[in-house]
């Protein structure tokens, strides 16, 4: 059975229907790139994907094997976020807290999933900086640990490289195919077309109505894929 | 000058007091730091107001006043909290509404149900505190003592769970943290420091105590932790002198002690700046 399922799908808020028709499956290993333009559903997509209340018909199915706890999600960055006090392995010890349930503190083992995450991503060397005074690569990468230690199986993530530089950009996206390969699962929303191009192995393409979901290589071939590269890819 | 102190160090009320002031200094600078992050800042001085309000029908209704100013402030913690996490109100503008709201209604009652002769001497020590910490009565510090102890242990079990919370609900929320338990006791505990707080500092001088350690600390640490245990210091340091100047000098508790806490605002900026 896919990972994710979810069949004529609408959603929206208060009864107001933002997307409808949606249709597609997440099976594991997947890399899948939503992509559209602005207002099209995207976000609401990823937030019915993360338990918001937002479905108004139609259901988002999970496979047994993943607990609706155990998504790691990259948000994008708060306004709060930007001068809070806080170490680098603290945010990223965060991302264990679905592991406590009661316990009011992490265990031993929580704390060396956090400590070889941070190794992993490679920022194991400012695990005692200060958040707010890293470069928004590094920021971001800090949050992706936070997010790997929240899960084993499936990433969510929100436009990871807003904001960042065309060099960060590059190492994120390689850095993101590469927890992919090691068999997480990544669901990405981006405006980055090219970028979703080249990384991504499914795509969904919605504006309102899904105008397409399937394998990149079909997406390649698709009117809709040229239509909007000949508009210009990064516009989107 | 220590003769004076220690002569009044000599009674165990004015110790018990002391303990009792403490203790709440130290609650409101553990919240403080969650609510200065959270953008809060404002729903402490709003609540405040509330508070005010609430024991002034309880002045006038000649009911004990923690009864219905612990219960009024908790319900309209909630509802605040709740209001600013909806983004289709506008949250400052009902803030600012239910503060001067409160406050006006509250000093109205206080003059027109009047109990006592003295009605700009009752609103004064409501406002501001009262002139000496030796009028707060024994029963009074006993249920503060024992409020700021729950404080200080929901505060520690919740500890990792706050964290999360402040630093970014959306994240919390996607990954099973119950965000809306634990902004509700955020806004209860929030509530319940601020009726202890008033007892100390006076109501309009409460989100001092709040707001002036998390951001004393802030301005020299660097993790979530450090800021933590900075502002507790900071807090009961500074309200240890307050006190202790206080009782000498016989000044007004709460706008010594807020003095105090401006002073080690001041120092720490500066040792902040030159650190870089």
């Amino acid at each position: 059975m896919a990972l994710i399922e979810c069949n004529n799908l609408s959603l929206g808020y208060e009864g107001k229907p933002i997307v409808t028709g949606l249709g597609f499956e997440v099976n594991e290993g997947d890399y899948l790139c939503i992509i559209g333009e602005n207002g099209s559903g995207k976000s609401t997509l990823m937030k019915a994907l993360l338990g918001h209340k937002c479905v108004i018909s139609g259901e988002i199915t999970f496979d047994n094997s993943i607990d609706r706890k155990e998504i790691g999600y990259l948000p994008q960055q708060t306004v709060i976020q930007k001068d809070f006090p806080a170490s680098v392995r603290e945010i990223v010890l965060s991302g264990c807290l679905n592991g406590c349930g009661f316990k009011p503190f992490y265990s031993a083992s929580q704390k060396k999933t956090a400590t070889e995450t941070m190794k992993k991503l490679g920022i194991d060397d400012l695990a005692n900086r200060c958040y707010r005074e890293l470069s928004g690569g590094q920021q971001q990468r800090v949050l992706l640990a936070r997010a790997l230690c929240a899960t084993k199986k499936l990433l969510i993530l929100d436009e990871p490289v807003a904001g960042l530089d065309p060099i960060v950009t590059q190492n994120l996206y390689s850095l993101i195919k590469e927890i992919n390969q090691n068999g997480i699962t990544v669901i990405m929303v981006s405006h980055d077309m090219n970028a979703a191009l080249e990384h991504a192995s499914h795509i969904l393409h919605i504006g309102h109505t899904p105008l397409f979901f399937g394998k990149k290589e079909d997406y390649l071939k698709s009117d809709i894929c040229k239509i909007f590269s000949v508009q210009g890819g990064d516009a989107l | 000058m220590i003769q004076t102190l220690s002569y009044y160090l000599g009674f165990t009320f004015v110790q018990y007091a002391l303990i009792a002031g403490l203790l709440i200094s130290l609650c409101a600078s553990l919240l403080g730091v969650t609510l200065v992050l959270k953008r809060y800042s404002m729903i402490g001085d709003a609540l405040s107001h509330v508070a005010f309000g609430a024991m002034a029908i309880a002045a006038v209704c000649s009911f004990a006043p923690m009864a219905v100013t612990l219960p009024v402030t908790v319900i309209a913690a909630i509802v605040l909290l709740g209001v600013n996490s909806n983004s289709k109100i506008k949250g400052d503008a009902a803030i600012a509404m239910i503060s001067v709201g409160a406050l006006a209604t509250g000093y109205l009652l206080m003059n027109v149900f009047s109990v006592s002769t003295n009605i700009s001497g009752d609103v004064c020590t409501t406002l501001f505190g009262s002139t000496s910490i030796l009028t707060l009565t024994k029963s009074d510090i006993i249920l503060c003592t024992a409020l700021a102890v729950v404080v200080i242990l929901v505060f520690i079990l919740f500890y990792n769970k706050i964290f999360a919370v402040t630093f970014d609900e959306g994240f919390a929320g996607a990954t099973g943290t119950n965000t809306r338990l634990y902004n509700n006791i955020i806004a209860v505990v929030t509530a319940v420091v601020i009726v202890l707080a008033m007892n100390l500092v006076g109501a309009l001088l409460v989100s001092a105590l709040i707001i002036f350690p998390a951001l004393t600390a802030m301005r020299v640490f660097k993790s979530f932790f450090s800021v933590i245990i900075g502002a507790a210091v900071i807090s009961v340091g500074c309200s240890l002198i307050g006190l202790l100047v206080a009782i000498i000098y016989g000044t007004p508790v709460g706008s010594t002690i807020v003095v105090t806490d401006i002073a080690a605002f001041a120092v720490f900026s500066i040792i902040g700046k030159i650190k870089g």
